[in-house]
């Protein structure tokens, strides 16, 4: 088993030894059935989780931070970084096994939801096709905000830091794409920078995948971003372990 | 088995460690003595490959710390001063975790487990939780840890911190056990704990080595106990 392995799988299970893994599934669990039914789940009669998937980015803004606030803000503080990095390591696989741990874990909180693809189909006959592209845009839309997340848990030791600065920066990647941001930037800029603030805009892409369209350039939003900030997280990570 | 070579390193306008060249071979216990900030944890993370140096290198059983950090950090134990673990997890847990980064499996792994649980003396905690430790045993534990894979060069950072005095005479006892077949580094503020277990010792205050000697030699140079000699160096001398 080499060093990603060893920090994957204890990471994952670290998730399990205390409290926050419970913690975060209910309240994330709950709120995840709670809001489609606020916003007239019923009321559309229509058999699709549409309002359920539209309901996850605003949820994933405060959910997602907290689970990445302390992939390396908790190493740092306690000093366990010293560890982790004197043994046979590379600081990459750390990176990468801390991130695929915690994303899996929302990946497992995202399988939780299954009741409510249970309820559709209980009621009607949804296209599964859009549920599961809706899913896929879900749990990429998840790894984007914690590779967001993990880069600012590197930078700073203080966890409630790491939380509000990778908050605010999925918030703006989320608003950014609103068309009432848009209609707003157009009245400001010229028309290829606010095409340009679209493109860069988690909503444009995450809305074209729930839709049922699997697009190149949607999928390779999400992967350049997760990969983008992972290597950041790296880079800064290896410059400031030990300060 | 050690050789380390002008090794530099500031923060900011601090040069916690300056210019320190120094060698040590299989069987001997190097003790690393200084007062507080004298740079001693910071060359021992440098040795470690936890801290990059601004300039000069080291092997380590043949691996250089700058270009194969991995394979150096492979062939030895370091204890860090303030004995880091993932207080969440339990004794067994945490040492399994050490052997999974370190690739021990099957019986090599058991083996390996029940000799630093025997060595440590740590089977009475052994299902339990970190946090739950006293500051003794919790070291104990980082110190079974850094055991695990048997490793050639030790390198310990005031291991006997923190213990009850008869904890530490079992930890320098394991210490002086280990010697025949190992290369160690112990640092401490203890000086009788360099009279009992190092064959050699290396004084340093302000970044730079000030003496590298024996503690026989020095009592008999200086005419007192190491106590003195210490106080004396530490105080008086610029450079060696």
């Amino acid at each position: 088993m080499n060093g990603f392995w060893a920090v994957y799988k204890r990471e994952l299970k670290g998730y399990f030894a205390t409290p926050v893994a419970y913690v975060f599934l209910v309240i994330f669990l709950f709120f995840a059935g709670y809001l489609p039914f606020k916003q007239g789940f019923f009321e559309q009669r229509q058999a699709d989780l549409r309002l359920f998937f539209n309901g996850l980015p605003l949820l994933y803004i405060f959910m997602v931070p907290a689970t990445a606030m302390r992939l390396w803000a908790e190493e740092r503080r306690t000093g366990s970084v010293e560890l982790l990095f004197t043994l046979p390591i590379t600081v990459t696989q750390a990176v990468v096994g801390k991130f695929l741990a915690a994303w899996s874990f929302l990946g497992i909180a995202l399988a939780l939801t299954f009741p409510l693809p249970v309820t559709v189909a209980y009621l009607g006959d949804p296209d599964w096709g859009v549920i599961a592209t809706g899913y896929l845009a879900s749990f990429l839309m998840a790894g984007g905000f914690l590779a967001i997340g993990s880069f600012f848990s590197a930078v700073s030791k203080n966890q409630v830091i790491a939380f509000i600065l990778s908050v605010v920066a999925c918030a703006v990647l989320v608003y950014a794409g609103l068309p009432t941001t848009l209609q707003y930037l157009s009245t400001i800029l010229p028309p290829g920078a606010v095409a340009a603030v679209e493109g860069f805009s988690f909503q444009n892409h995450f809305d074209s995948l729930l839709r049922g369209v699997i697009e190149f350039k949607d999928i390779a939003y999400f992967v350049i971003l997760i990969v983008g900030w992972v290597s950041a997280c790296s880079l800064i990570l290896d410059e400031r372990k030990a300060n | 088995m050690i050789s380390v070579r002008n090794l530099r390193r500031s923060f900011g306008p601090v040069v916690a460690v300056d210019d320190i060249s120094f060698d040590v071979q299989k069987g001997d216990v190097l003790g690393f003595l200084g007062p507080n900030g004298a740079g001693k944890s910071t060359a021992m993370k440098m040795l470690a490959c936890f801290l990059p140096p601004d300039s000069g290198t080291a092997t380590i059983c043949g691996h250089d710390i700058l270009t194969d950090p991995i394979a150096v950090r492979r062939s030895i134990g370091y204890l860090a001063e303030n004995a880091p673990a993932y207080g969440e997890m339990t004794v067994a847990g945490f040492l399994g975790f050490v052997c999974d980064a370190r690739q021990l499996s099957g019986a090599e792994r058991r083996k390996a487990l029940e000799r630093v649980a025997r060595l440590c003396h740590i089977e009475s905690v052994y299902h339990q939780t970190i946090d739950t430790l006293s500051k003794g045993y919790r070291r104990r534990v980082c110190l079974a840890s850094t055991l695990i894979h048997d490793p050639q060069v030790l390198i310990l950072d005031e291991p006997t911190d923190g213990l009850d005095p008869n904890q530490k005479h079992e930890v320098r006892r394991l210490i002086k056990q280990m010697a025949q077949d190992k290369c160690i580094i112990v640092s401490t503020h203890i000086l009788e704990e360099v009279e009992m277990v190092c064959n050699r010792c290396i004084i340093i205050a302000r970044g730079k080595i000030l003496v590298d000697s024996t503690p026989g030699e020095l009592k008999a140079q200086y005419g007192c106990g190491l106590d003195e000699v210490f106080r004396r160096i530490t105080t008086t001398r610029k450079s060696a």
